[in-house]
């Protein structure tokens, strides 16, 4: 095989890993408010994906990365001609990846529910804009003679990009909730159950119509290439799992529906990397925007060692957090000063004042403190323990 | 102002923003595992809850240092398009290796930290935090290899079209200007985690915070901080003559030197000076500093800038190859002040220390607060004298900055882009702040009790 097609398969590979993975994060990130009905709950939810997402980028790191080492001419013209798009983009995934983390560092409800709001929108926005840019490189744009892109940021938003755009979501959308049904517990898993269900036949619907468009796009004759044959077939029984309360089947084959939208449009686009709508001639690929052998070849013997490593402790990672996570381990704390589990609070045992007397630990927020006349005392992350002790 | 300029400043805007938290990452990340370390060997208690002190601030800028790490990557396509097409194959590389080799190492393993206090065994967790600490370090390796090559371009051949093909990557990998400015960035990284974990701890003894756990914090953060400035000095002062043999021009406008000197005298502080006024009134110079800095040799030779210029023109052709002297003279006296400065006040610490004095001496806790600022503006020093020492070339010798920028771009777009980075790093950058202030202001979290009987430490979560 020349290299010039590995590393088209590289990059594939690495752009559906990408989605695969950040694609329930993105699912997880537009409906934790939805599924989370208490803070108790969103918190849970943000937690089924909290140790994974920031692995997950990466992949979107690197396979930018590897456009730019292995056809460089392909990451120029990309990345200037979306600029706008993506600084949208690069918005998105900024505000997404800070909300993490700070959401749960400030102590009040508005704080907690602003960041809410940013991770939505964030985790929204990303997919579209990815499915949006994937669709317009098999689309085609205005690329001239010397590579470079001529139209506009409106050019971007030709209808086959937005459904594109659209599907991704979609997709994401009951990736994440499939996601969420098999990692909590309770009323947060009867609900991402009932998303997921409610979700499911549109979802179906929308990727047909996305592997129908792609198909007469791509333009290669009328024998469906067999990705987008298994891809309308893969989206067809997710629904059904999803309706038949299947959950591992049916996040299995959400995750394969994901992975063959992006290989589709890749192998479509094959062996070109960017359509030229002003010129065929013009159309970017893999030889007329490739790296030298040399370079390729270095990648090569790095990728072949490193990838498999990556892999195997990602891998591991997930079976570390393999556990479902409650609503309950979130849940406001016991009034006692000492925990059943021996640990005796700080704030209880030391003079402090009352407004500093929070734990230096991670979470310093608090779930709210339920109505009523009884203010429970703070939790900190030290009285966290799953199932001790009575809860208020 | 053009799209080349405003290209400039974004690039120079989101690099510098960036490398304020990077530092941070690495330094701290090396320090929580050496703390965590020692709570695994001595099991004492103190340790562990300085770990999860420390490692509450390390997570806050982890977030910002990826997500803005995620705008420099994204950069070389979006502005400039025209250099990433002409030196994707050499300069892509190291980028494409730093996302296999370092980015996943650290965010995986950071989040198996994170959340794996209870689920993983001691020595497992222990192992996490240090492979966060060495995917970090590994990163800015990458980085740096290929920022190097930008300064110092080596291992490639021009083909036919006069575009420069990698045949050596083992070259690149060893650039004498790569090697020499990662081992700075690593000793500058260590400076500012070590700056930042003692000045949380002086405010902590400051204001009566735990006195014997903030006194071993700022006891470690003061015996990594004497040698890692010491070395940054050292090895600062070799990758000067490193620059001066590659990039003359660079250190010659780091002296204002327009004419050729022997033995060269170090201007401390001078009046005016710039590209447009060749005699600034010098007010102090230490003898032959220069030429020992620059060639390390007591009566060295230092070409001046004119006599360079008509060198480059030369080879070049015509055009004004001078980078900017006052930025050049300027951000080189700040890196070299505020880095004598902090290891001054660093070695106050460590007199204290064998005084026994440490925690009670507010002058220090409170001086040692606030040079918290020092390294961070050593760093930003040190890049603006690296990087605005490099023009006008974006790749010296190969590529004029102005040719490196992207032609499908308009004045509006980047003027679109700037505004809203701007906006977006200055809410960010607050919050960030206000994050680590509260952070370092709260009562430490007390050890778990049960501790001694291996129970698990609770995770940490979001």
């Amino acid at each position: 095989m020349p290299l010039v097609a590995f590393w088209f398969i590289v990059i594939t590979v690495l752009w559906t890993g990408f989605l695969v993975l950040e694609g329930f994060d993105f699912g997880v990130g537009m409906l934790h408010g939805v599924v989370g009905r208490d803070e108790a709950g969103r918190r849970a939810a943000i937690n089924t994906i909290g140790p994974l997402w920031d692995g997950n980028e990466v992949w979107l790191i690197v396979a930018g990365a590897a456009i730019f080492a292995a056809f460089p001419g392909w990451y120029a013209t990309m990345f200037s001609g979306f600029y706008l798009a993506l600084v949208l983009l690069l918005m998105a995934l900024i505000v997404r990846g800070v909300s993490f983390e700070y959401r749960g560092k400030g102590l009040s409800q508005r704080w907690r529910s602003s960041w809410s709001i940013v991770l939505a929108i964030g985790s929204l926005l990303a997919p579209l804009l990815i499915g949006v840019a994937l669709g317009d490189l098999l689309h085609g744009l205005p690329i001239n003679s010397h590579q470079e892109y001529t139209g506009s940021f409106w050019t971007l938003l030709q209808p086959y990009g937005v459904y594109a755009g659209i599907t991704f979501l979609a997709v994401c959308l009951l990736h994440g909730a499939t996601f969420l049904t098999l990692k909590t517990t309770g009323e947060l898993r009867a609900r991402a159950g009932r998303l997921a269900r409610r979700m499911a036949p549109a979802t179906a619907l929308i990727v047909i119509g996305f592997v129908a468009w792609t198909h007469v796009i791509a333009g290669k004759g009328a024998l469906w290439n067999p990705i987008e044959l298994a891809v309308a077939l893969a989206v067809l029984a997710a629904a059904w799992l999803v309706l038949a309360h299947q959950e591992g089947w049916a996040f299995a084959i959400t995750t394969i529906t994901m992975a063959g939208c992006v290989i589709a449009i890749f192998t479509d686009l094959y062996p070109r990397v960017m359509v030229s709508s002003t010129s065929p001639a013009f159309s970017l690929t893999v030889r007329n925007t490739a790296s030298g052998d040399y370079t390729l070849k270095v990648m090569t013997v790095v990728a072949i060692i490193l990838l498999p490593f990556v892999l195997l402790y990602q891998g591991w990672t997930y079976h570390v957090f393999r556990r479902r996570v409650s609503a309950s381990d979130f849940a406001p704390a016991p009034p006692a000063p000492r925990m059943a589990d021996g640990t005796i609070p700080e704030a209880a045992a030391a003079p402090v004042p009352a407004g500093r007397a929070s734990a230096g630990g991670r979470p310093a927020s608090r779930p709210p403190a339920p109505p009523g006349p009884r203010k429970p005392p703070r939790r900190g992350w030290w009285q966290r323990r799953g199932g001790h002790g009575p809860r208020g | 102002m053009s799209t080349l300029d405003l290209a400039r400043w974004q690039f120079a805007f989101t690099s510098i923003n960036h490398f304020l938290f990077v530092p941070i990452t690495i330094g701290l990340a090396f320090l929580t595992a050496l703390l965590q370390t020692a709570w695994y060997r001595g099991r004492r208690p103190e340790y562990l809850r300085l770990t999860r002190f420390f490692g509450t601030l390390l997570v806050i800028n982890v977030a910002i240092g990826v997500v803005t790490g995620l705008v420099q990557e994204f950069e070389f396509g979006m502005n400039w398009s025209n250099y990433s097409r002409l030196v994707g194959n050499i300069f892509g590389a190291p980028l494409a290796m730093e996302g296999l080799a370092a980015f996943f190492l650290e965010s995986t393993f950071l989040g198996l930290w994170l959340f794996g206090w209870d689920k993983l065994s001691r020595r497992v967790h222990l192992l996490t935090i240090w492979l966060v600490a060495v995917g970090s370090a590994l990163s800015a390796a990458f980085i740096m290899a290929a920022n190097s090559w930008m300064q110092h371009p080596v291992g490639y051949v021009l083909n036919s079209r006069h575009q420069p093909q990698l045949n050596d990557i083992w070259a690149v990998l060893t650039n004498p200007v790569f090697v020499w400015g990662y081992a700075k960035v690593l000793f500058a990284s260590l400076v500012t985690g070590a700056a930042v974990m003692l000045a949380v701890s002086a405010w902590q003894l400051r204001r009566g915070g735990n006195r014997d756990v903030f006194t071993r914090s700022a006891r470690l953060a003061l015996i990594v901080l004497v040698p890692a400035l010491l070395f940054a000095m050292l090895v600062g002062d070799e990758l000067g003559v490193i620059e001066a043999k590659y990039q003359p021009m660079k250190i010659a406008a780091a002296e204002a030197q327009w004419t050729t000197c022997q033995p060269c005298s170090f201007s401390l502080i001078q009046i005016g000076g710039g590209n447009d006024d060749q005699t600034p009134t010098q007010i102090l110079a230490i003898p032959h500093l220069l030429s020992l800095l620059a060639t390390n040799h007591w009566d060295g030779k230092v070409v001046g800038l004119d006599p360079l210029q008509s060198q480059y023109s030369k080879k070049y052709g015509p055009g004004y190859y001078v980078p900017n002297v006052f930025i050049q003279y300027w951000s080189m006296r700040v890196m070299a002040y505020t880095g004598v400065l902090s290891f001054l006040i660093a070695l106050w610490g460590l007199w204290l220390i064998r005084r026994r004095k440490l925690a009670t001496s507010r002058v220090f806790l409170w001086t040692a607060t606030w040079a918290v600022t020092l390294p961070f503006l050593m760093n930003t020093a040190g890049w603006l004298l690296t990087e605005s020492g490099r023009q006008p070339w974006i790749v010296q010798g190969l590529q004029l900055t102005r040719n490196g920028v992207s032609p499908s771009v308009s004045t509006t777009d980047v003027v679109i882009s700037l505004v809203a980075f701007v906006l977006l790093y200055g809410i960010l950058g607050t919050v960030d702040l206000i994050l680590m202030l509260r952070y370092s202001r709260k009562e430490l979290a007390p050890a778990v009790a049960g501790d001694e009987k291996d129970e698990p430490v609770p995770a940490m979560l979001y």
